[in-house]
């Protein structure tokens, strides 16, 4: 039977393919209102941009952004292997350590990584005795680059640890029981199953340097999205400012091009895994991993989380000023736990559109969202204040203006989660359901949606951390008088106040880290001992 | 399905209470205004709870960045909810001014001022201001070899040793300054000199301060009053303040100021909460909290810092120093903002 011939015959129930309009239609207001501020003063401000700061711009975001994502590839791939296929004790406590740290705002870890690794930061003031008098220079590519890569790995490594963990095993098994290395399975059985799970990795990590203001402004290297900062701030010219931001959604429509080239190249879907996992045993090669586990945790986690407690412990013995905490918890969790539930369930019908129908709305949906990713919160946000001023004057300056931002911001964030494990689960089972006479709602809800539960965990939590951390967004649109963690820590960081900041940020880190770390803990219980 | 039926419960939770926090209104017959605020809360919130105190007066804040700030009014144009915007620097202010957005101000109220520190049209008004200066680590630099103008810190003998924050606006004020008062190409020559005599680049100016003090550099161009907050964060620090000669643009004092926006709901509530920033009371907390110079009503500034009537800044009106765009492109044309 030709299952192929069949799919294009298959349309689409309207549940599914009215969210995605919804998702093309929201995406369009960041698109409209850039298209209009970016052309209010006709071509000259293009031109301008084009000839002076656009190509250097561009060399140096997609630079950044190519070597970012190559580093978190090289931390993300081992580390997720190590922790699903491999014998390290531990193994859950890893998952967690590794995970965690996506739930540190970047320009947390830049002013993190200043203050330690600086050229007189703490680092060097334990190495003084050792007669090192300056470390090399922490601002620039590198140091954009090193702290980029410390706050984004999680996203790459949370993707692949999903696809491998509920990857079919046997191929490795049979690989393995046939005398091959282990290291030679994986290059030629697992990891050409992971390219869709690597192509959804590498293209969040890219988005995240794209869109990221915090580290590049803090270390001091130039990117579209700094530029469009300090075009705002410095000359408050918003026609300069959208259109570099224009242009930045053009790159990143290019982007996403080739990604899903690489996607179709690669769009059979894998059988899941029936029996448990052997484990490879690592033997003398096990200190090594447990190295490399440890340097990894060490830069991304210990290192911010350290030099947060460094602060507060400080302040407090300095009877320095601490800020009321339980409103600005209150209102980031609720912020966070709404705009999660709205985003996953917009996001769901969208996945299983592209996942299993295709078609023009699910990839434009999709690529719609994405674009509005690679966007500044700023942009966004300035957006929402112009539809919200002008035709939603009711929902301005409340908290659904501000939900909308985080929808439109983070549906990709939910997609990601959710596509790849849609793709990795066989259609066939949806079509036996269709052909036993249930309606594709009914083999949905009754399939699809159990089978996808892990991803539906997986998206909830990612969108609800990544809300924790929005900045610009949450600054512009949260109504007069609404405190939230990433506020207070923004204003007590630009006071200089580091202990003040200090007590926000842990507070964030840790109520963000729950559901991450949780899903962490149990995704271990549930795909490898079951 | 047990951990989705938790996930569902939880959500509704949180969405119910969500409604709830946006439909929850309250009116109190002082009324209420809503202030823009791009000074930030600790350094604005607790004499906003004395106003409201003083005079039943409800305040909403929103906190932002000053840039940010600029940006939400000039989109939300003549339909912003905003009363009053409380800006860190003049040149955001005059961006405002620029659209139309700002009304006149009393004289009761901006007579309270010295006429260099306000708009001249009294469209806005300076509450507390700020000098630029020197920072320097005195253990590495002898006072006698400081430099008296901007344009000694190219000299070779500085080479690699200067901090500068071409990104920030209080930085991009003082350019500003120096395009007016020693001409374009004069700036063009000093950022260029300075490139080449590899001044070291920092995101703001507490970074600068911080690296004088750990010796990281031995000197920096920054506002006064970001050495006496890390003072008061960190005790003593190794780092002091030093003041360019008269007249110099390194001198310039520039103003954190507010406004009342024209399209204000409660003006008689916004011209009074700006007429208190300029009351003793407030006067006195900014002088004590940041550091900063009063300009209203005589208040004495900290007595470690140089007073104010003995700052001989460069004759500027605060109201040219809004084209920042000029700037903005100098900057980039050098290569000093990449």
């Amino acid at each position: 039977m030709n299952w192929a011939a069949l799919r294009p015959a298959r349309k689409a129930p309207a549940a599914l393919w009215l969210p995605g309009l919804l998702a093309v239609a929201l995406t369009f207001i960041p698109v409209f209102y850039l298209a209009l501020r970016s052309t209010e003063d006709g071509w000259s401000p293009w031109s301008r941009a084009f000839h002076t700061s656009v190509p250097q711009l561009l060399q140096r975001s997609l630079w950044l952004a190519a070597v970012v994502a190559l580093l978190c590839v090289a931390v993300a791939v081992p580390a997720a292997w190590l922790t699903t296929r491999a014998d390290i004790p531990a193994r859950r406590v890893w998952s967690v350590l590794l995970t965690v740290p996506l739930a540190i705002p970047s320009y947390i870890t830049a002013l993190a990584v200043v203050a330690f690794l600086g050229p007189k930061g703490m680092l060097q003031g334990w190495l003084e005795p050792l007669g090192v008098d300056r470390l090399p220079e922490v601002y620039g590519f590198w140091g954009a680059a090193f702290t980029l890569t410390c706050a984004g790995y999680p996203y790459v490594y949370l993707v692949v640890r999903a696809a491998l963990a509920s990857a079919d095993t046997a191929e490795e098994e049979a690989s393995r029981s046939l005398g091959v290395s282990p290291l030679r399975t994986f290059f030629a059985i697992t990891l050409p199953g992971l390219v869709p799970a690597l192509a959804a990795g590498i293209l969040l990590s890219v988005l995240y340097t794209l869109s990221d203001f915090g580290a590049v402004s803090l270390l001091n290297y130039s990117t579209f999205t700094r530029d469009i900062f300090i075009e705002y701030q410095s000359s408050f010219d918003r026609t300069g400012a959208a259109v570099l931001g224009a242009i930045l959604g053009l790159v990143t429509l290019l982007i996403l091009t080739s990604e899903l080239g690489v996607r179709s190249w690669l769009a059979r879907g894998r059988k899941r895994r029936q029996a448990a996992v052997r484990l490879v045993p690592l033997g003398r090669w096990g200190v090594l991993a447990l190295a490399f586990l440890s340097i990894a945790v060490s830069l991304a986690l210990v290192l911010p989380v350290g030099v947060l407690v460094y602060w507060l412990v400080n302040g407090l013995r300095a009877n320095a000023d601490f800020p009321a905490l339980a409103p600005a918890v209150r209102h980031s969790v609720e912020m966070a736990l709404a705009g999660a539930a709205i985003t996953v369930a917009l996001a769901f019908p969208v996945a299983i559109l592209s996942a299993r129908y295709g078609g023009l709305l699910a990839r434009a949906a999709e690529q719609a969202a994405y674009v509005t990713h690679a966007l500044p919160g700023l942009v966004v946000a300035l957006a929402l204040v112009f539809f919200g001023i002008r035709y939603a004057t009711g929902l301005y300056q409340t908290v659904w203006m501000l939900l909308l931002a985080y929808v439109i911001l983070f549906v990709p964030n939910a997609l990601s989660a959710l596509r790849g494990t849609l793709v990795r689960q066989p259609a066939n089972l949806e079509d036996a359901a269709a052909s036993l006479g249930k309606g594709p709602l009914m083999a949905i809800a009754t399939v699809t949606a159990p089978l996808a539960r892990p991803g539906l965990a997986a998206a909830f939590a990612l969108v609800f951390l990544t809300i924790m951390k929005e900045l610009p967004a949450t600054l512009i649109l949260s109504p007069p008088g609404y405190q939230t963690l990433p506020g207070l820590v923004w204003s007590r960081s630009t006071d200089a106040l580091y202990a003040g900041a200090a007590l926000p940020a842990l507070a964030l880190i840790a109520v963000a880290a729950i559901p991450v770390g949780l899903l962490a803990w149990k995704g271990d219980i549930g795909a490898l001992e079951s | 399905m047990h951990r989705l039926r938790i996930l569902s419960l939880t959500t509704a939770a949180a969405a119910l209470a969500v409604m709830a926090a946006a439909c929850g209104g309250d009116d109190d017959d002082g009324g209420s205004i809503t202030v823009y605020s791009g000074r930030s809360e600790a350094l604005v919130a607790p004499i906003i709870e004395d106003f409201t105190e003083e005079t039943g007066i409800k305040v909403n804040v929103k906190y932002a960045g000053t840039d940010a700030a600029a940006a939400l009014l000039l989109e939300e144009g003549s339909k912003s909810p905003a009363d009053v915007f409380f800006s860190q620097d003049g040149g955001a202010l005059g961006a405002v001014r620029e659209a139309g957005l700002l009304a006149t101000l009393p004289g009761s109220i901006t007579g309270l001022v010295p006429e260099q520190y306000r708009a001249s049209d009294g469209s806005w008004v300076g509450i507390s201001g700020r000098s630029r200066v020197v920072v320097y680590n005195p253990g590495l630099i002898n006072a006698s070899d400081l430099p008296a103008s901007y344009k000694d810190l190219t000299s070779a003998k500085w080479k690699g040793k200067v901090g500068w924050a071409p990104a920030n606006a209080s930085f991009q004020a003082f350019i500003t300054a120096v395009r007016k008062v020693d001409g374009e190409d004069a700036a063009k020559v000093w950022l260029e000199a300075m490139a080449k005599n590899d001044a070291k680049t920092y995101a703001n100016n507490n970074a600068i301060v911080s690296a004088v003090a750990s010796g990281e550099i031995s000197l920096g161009v920054v506002n006064h009053y970001y050495l006496w907050g890390l003072i008061k964060d960190q005790g003593e620090i190794n780092a002091k303040n030093h003041y360019l000669a008269a007249g110099d643009p390194g001198a310039l004092v520039n103003v954190a100021g507010a406004a009342v926006l024209k399209s204000a709901p409660n003006k008689s509530g916004a011209e009074k909460f700006v007429e208190y920033l300029l009351q003793k009371h407030a006067q006195e907390f900014f002088a004590q909290e940041t550091f900063e110079y009063p300009l209203a009503n005589g208040i004495a500034t900290d007595p470690r810092i140089k007073p104010l009537a003995e700052l001989k800044p460069p004759a500027i009106d605060l109201s040219d120093l809004d084209d920042l765009a000029g700037t903005l492109a100098l900057l980039r044309s050098t290569g000093v903002l990449k």
